[in-house]
Formats: structure tokens, sequence, C-alpha cells
């Protein structure tokens, strides 16, 4: 994705071992501030918040032996932006198997930015039930000054504070060729 | 790669490539998951404006397109034509005209004629989505076939499927044998030598000429059973992907797929078979005609039925009869359609 639009690397700011390291602590912030395990139910927002949410699952299984529920999100059908971009952009299917009346849900997503996906996670996750409680967890905060509504995320495994040229590219080895977080930028006249 | 489906309007199958079909049905599968859930409901379409408008009695299709669209909560509107203009003497133009100058966004049309959606594209600013056009297509219900189908059996391509029974007044007959020859099945169609139109084995060809979806683009439709037969290609004529077969036998032995067409009894302003018993008899499908296709055949039919004349009532409630899963899949397949029509991209992962 990167190529597609010439993005230029100004910084790599975590490789795959940070990553892993992020997610680890973000597993053990879960379970200790809701006290273990019960009741939590992960859910991956497409695309990438959905394989860190299968690693945050693993992860909360070793520390507590105890497997959360888990669950896809795919936002697209409740985006707010859907009318103004001239094509809509492509649906996928969102799997919540397990019925999230009365659990304790934990959005994951890979970066926080306007909050403008989370708001429409949130709606969409309404849409399926009434949940005990929401929590957000995210790999990348961009920083509060770029939100666009009042939405925080409860976890958080690297805030880097952003200008809105930048853009912020979690590669994950499910869709890209290596792991890391970089920090790209439009190439300049 | 070829390009995904972002047509505007929905005529015809005949326009569509293999990949833009492919993008349709996967989309319509995505949007299948939302018909299951406790609020059947999804924000995508908020704001947008469907008119059903329907010239030709319906209850499934119709039903089915507004079920679609308010589970994409746009507003839908349906006009019958008992209620239309233009029993009052207006043209259909005029007709179009006026609903484009309320802004929807989408028109979806039926007609007894053929290339009336193609005029309507023409002169309406709104995309148009054919429902059936006289005998010329009935798109979204060849989708649904073929969403059934691929449900049942994983793909289409290199399946055998028989079409059987009144094959010339027959849209749905003509927008499956496009679909499914594009997707790479082979199709037999069989019936009443009256109703099963010779020169029918060139409509594939002819289908996939570009010069002749031009003309549908274009709103020039000519019924495809009179297309001269120089047009057949040579590679078709080799491995025919379309044959007619003289009894409906030969059509179903080693089927995987049976669709039967309805009787319509309403088209048949002359004698095309002498009773509707001597129908039933040679050309019904019955338990014992249905044990030549394949031990996993499944049976699908467009409805409305007629039971005992086109089909059995043991055939129809059996468990090969696909026939309320074809209703279920219809609601996904429309709501594919709008989705598309009114600018969103297909499924693709």
């Amino acid at each position: 994705m990167a190529d597609e639009f010439n993005l230029v690397e100004k910084s790599r700011i975590m490789d795959s071992a940070a990553i892993n390291r992020a997610l680890r602590r973000l597993a053990t912030e879960i379970v200790e501030k809701n006290h273990g395990a019960a009741d939590l139910y992960l859910v991956g927002i497409r695309r990438r918040g959905v394989p860190l949410a299968e690693r945050i699952r693993d992860k909360i299984e070793k520390l507590e032996g105890e497997r959360p529920l888990y669950g896809i999100l795919d936002i697209t059908l409740y985006r707010d932006d859907l009318s103004t971009v001239g094509a809509n952009p492509i649906v996928n299917r969102t799997q919540l198997d397990e019925d999230i009346e009365g659990k304790n849900i934990i959005l994951i997503d890979d970066v926080l930015y306007t909050g403008r996906t989370i708001r429409a996670a949130m709606d969409q996750l309404m849409d399926f039930g009434r949940p005990k409680k929401v929590q957000l967890a995210v790999l990348i905060d961009r920083g509060r000054e770029h939100r666009e509504l009042p939405i925080q995320a409860d976890f958080i495994g690297k805030l880097v504070p952003t200008k809105q040229t930048e853009i912020i590219k979690v590669m994950l080895k499910e869709f890209d060729e290596l792991e890391g977080v970089g920090i790209f930028e439009l190439p300049q006249e | 790669m070829e390009k995904p489906f972002r047509r505007r309007d929905l005529l015809g199958i005949r326009d569509l490539t293999a990949a833009e079909i492919t993008g349709i049905l996967d989309t319509a599968e995505t949007f299948g998951e939302i018909s299951t859930r406790e609020v059947k409901k999804v924000p995508a379409l908020r704001g947008k404006t469907i008119i059903n408008l329907f010239f030709e009695a319906s209850t499934r299709t119709r039903t089915s397109f507004e079920l679609a669209a308010k589970r994409l909560s746009a507003d839908a509107v349906n006009i019958s034509v008992a209620s239309s203009s233009l029993s009052k003497g207006e043209t259909l133009v005029d007709t179009a005209m006026n609903l484009d100058a309320m802004a929807p966004d989408c028109i979806v049309v039926r007609h007894s004629s053929a290339g009336v959606p193609h005029q309507l594209a023409k002169v309406s600013k709104a995309a148009i989505v054919n429902a059936g056009d006289g005998a010329n297509e009935h798109p979204t219900q060849a989708l649904l076939d073929a969403m059934t189908i691929r449900e049942h059996k994983g793909q289409i391509e290199g399946l055998e499927v028989a079409i059987l029974g009144d094959i010339l007044h027959s849209r749905v007959a003509r927008s499956n044998i496009h679909l499914l020859t594009k997707l790479g099945a082979r199709v037999r169609v069989a019936g009443p030598r009256t109703l099963v139109p010779k020169d029918f084995k060139y409509l594939v060809a002819a289908g996939g000429n570009p010069s002749g979806s031009e003309d549908v683009r274009r709103g020039i439709s000519h019924p495809s059973d009179t297309l001269p037969t120089g047009r057949v290609s040579a590679s078709a004529a080799r491995d025919p992907q379309l044959e007619v077969s003289d009894h409906i036998e030969e059509a179903i032995h080693g089927a995987d797929v049976v669709m039967i067409l309805r009787i319509q009894r309403e088209r048949q302003d002359s004698a095309y078979f002498p009773t509707l018993r001597e129908y039933a008899i040679h050309y019904g499908l019955t338990n014992e005609r249905l044990d030549l296709a394949k031990k996993d055949a499944i049976v699908l039919h467009p409805g409305p039925m007629n039971r005992g004349i086109e089909i059995a009532s043991d055939v129809a409630d059996s468990s090969r009869s696909l026939i309320l899963d074809q209703v279920k899949y219809g609601v996904a397949v429309r709501m594919a359609v709008l989705y598309l029509a009114t600018g969103g991209q297909p499924t693709s992962e």
C-alpha cells in the first residue's frame, strides 16, 4: 500500500519484536484491569485489527489459561463518509458468532486517529446487542489533537504524536511483507 | 486482472464479464449475513431513494427488492402499474423523467416489453436495475440462482446444468444461460419443440460478441433467439457450452443442477402444447425423471410454481429442491446490486 501512493518512509518506530512486546503488555493490562479473562470478548476491526486481536487473544490465554471470545467487525457499511466518497469501499463480512449481550467487549484496532472508525464500530456493535461494557485497545495512538470525536483508548501500545501530513503504517505479516510500524509522508513537490 | 463490477446500471447479465459477476456474488455473500442478525439493518444507503417501478405483477421480486433496500436503510417507494400515470396515457419516457425529477438514486424496473430498462437508462440520471423485461433478461434472478448453486456446489465452473420448460418466453432462462456459460458451466435446454427456439444454441456465441453487448448498452434490444446463425464462433461449435436437447430426459441425464421454468400461462396467446395435463405428463419434473440426474443434483425453480404441472409436488418438497434458498439468497443478491449500483465496490479478499 505504501508504494501505491509513492509514500516516503521517514522513520521506523517499531519492529516486529517491539510490536510483540507492546501486544504482550496490552494483554497484561487488559486482564489486570478486567480482573481476569472471564466475560472478555475481543473484537478486531478489519483489516489490521483482526490479526492484532488474534495475537492478544493468544497472549491472554497464556496469562490466564482461559481463551476470551473473539469476533470480527467490518465497519464499511457504518462509515459516515459513504455518501461523500465517490465509490463506496469494499465490504467484508462481520463475524460475531457469540452473542455480545452482557459481555465485556474489547475493541481492537491498529491505529487511533480521528476516532471515526471507532464510532462506526460502536454503532455496529450496538445493532448486535447490549454489551455490559466496551473498551478500546489500539497498537498506536496518534494523539488527542487529531480526534474529531470524543473517543479515547483504554489501552495503548504506543503513543506517537504526529503531524496531519504524516501517515502511520502498521505492517503485519498477515497482510504485508514485513512487520513493523513506520511514519510515512507524501513526497514534497 | 479484470475490473470489478462498478456499473451504474444493471440491465442484463449479457453485458457483464465473469469477473463482474463473481464480484456481485462475493458481495452478496457478505450481505447475506446481515439478514441473519437480530437487527437486520445497516446504515449503508441511508438517505438514498430507490423506486421500484413495476409494470407487471410481482410479489416475490418486488418484496425482495423492497426488503433489500430497507435492510440497507434506503427509502424505498413502490409504484405498480394500476396506480401509475401510464394508465392515464402518459408515455413511459415521460413517467421516467417525472420520477427522475424527484431525484431517486436508483430505479428498479420491471416491464412486459424487452428493452424498457435500457430505454430508461438513456433518459434517467438514476441507476437503472432491470427486474425483468419481457422475454429478454431478469439479471437478479440469474444472480440469485448462481448464488444458490455456489452455496451448494462450491463453484459453477464445470457443472452440467439442465434448464427445462418454456424457454421461449423465459427471461430467466436467457439471463441464466449467459451467466452460467460465462462462469464455465455447460447448459442444456429442453422442453416442447414449440417452446424451445432452435436457434438458442447460438445465444452464447452471440452474447459473447462485444458488439452485441454494446447494442444492449445503447438500448437496442434484439430478441437473442433471432440472431443470425453466422455469428457462432468456431470454439463454441467445437465444445458447445450450450446445447438444445430434444428430450428432457436427455438434458437431465447426469446433470448437477436441474432448473425448472414456470409455464407462463399468461404469456401463451397461442397453443404451444395441447393441455396442461399433457405438458405435465411429458415435461413435468417427477422423481423418476430426476433420478436420471447426478445423485447429489439440486433442483431450482424461479417461482411461482405450478405444482403438478412443470414440477411434481413431491419433487418441490424434497430436500433436493432449493426453491426457498433461492428466495433467501434473492434478498442478499439485491442488496449487493443496489449497493453496487449506487456506488459501492464489490467484496474482495
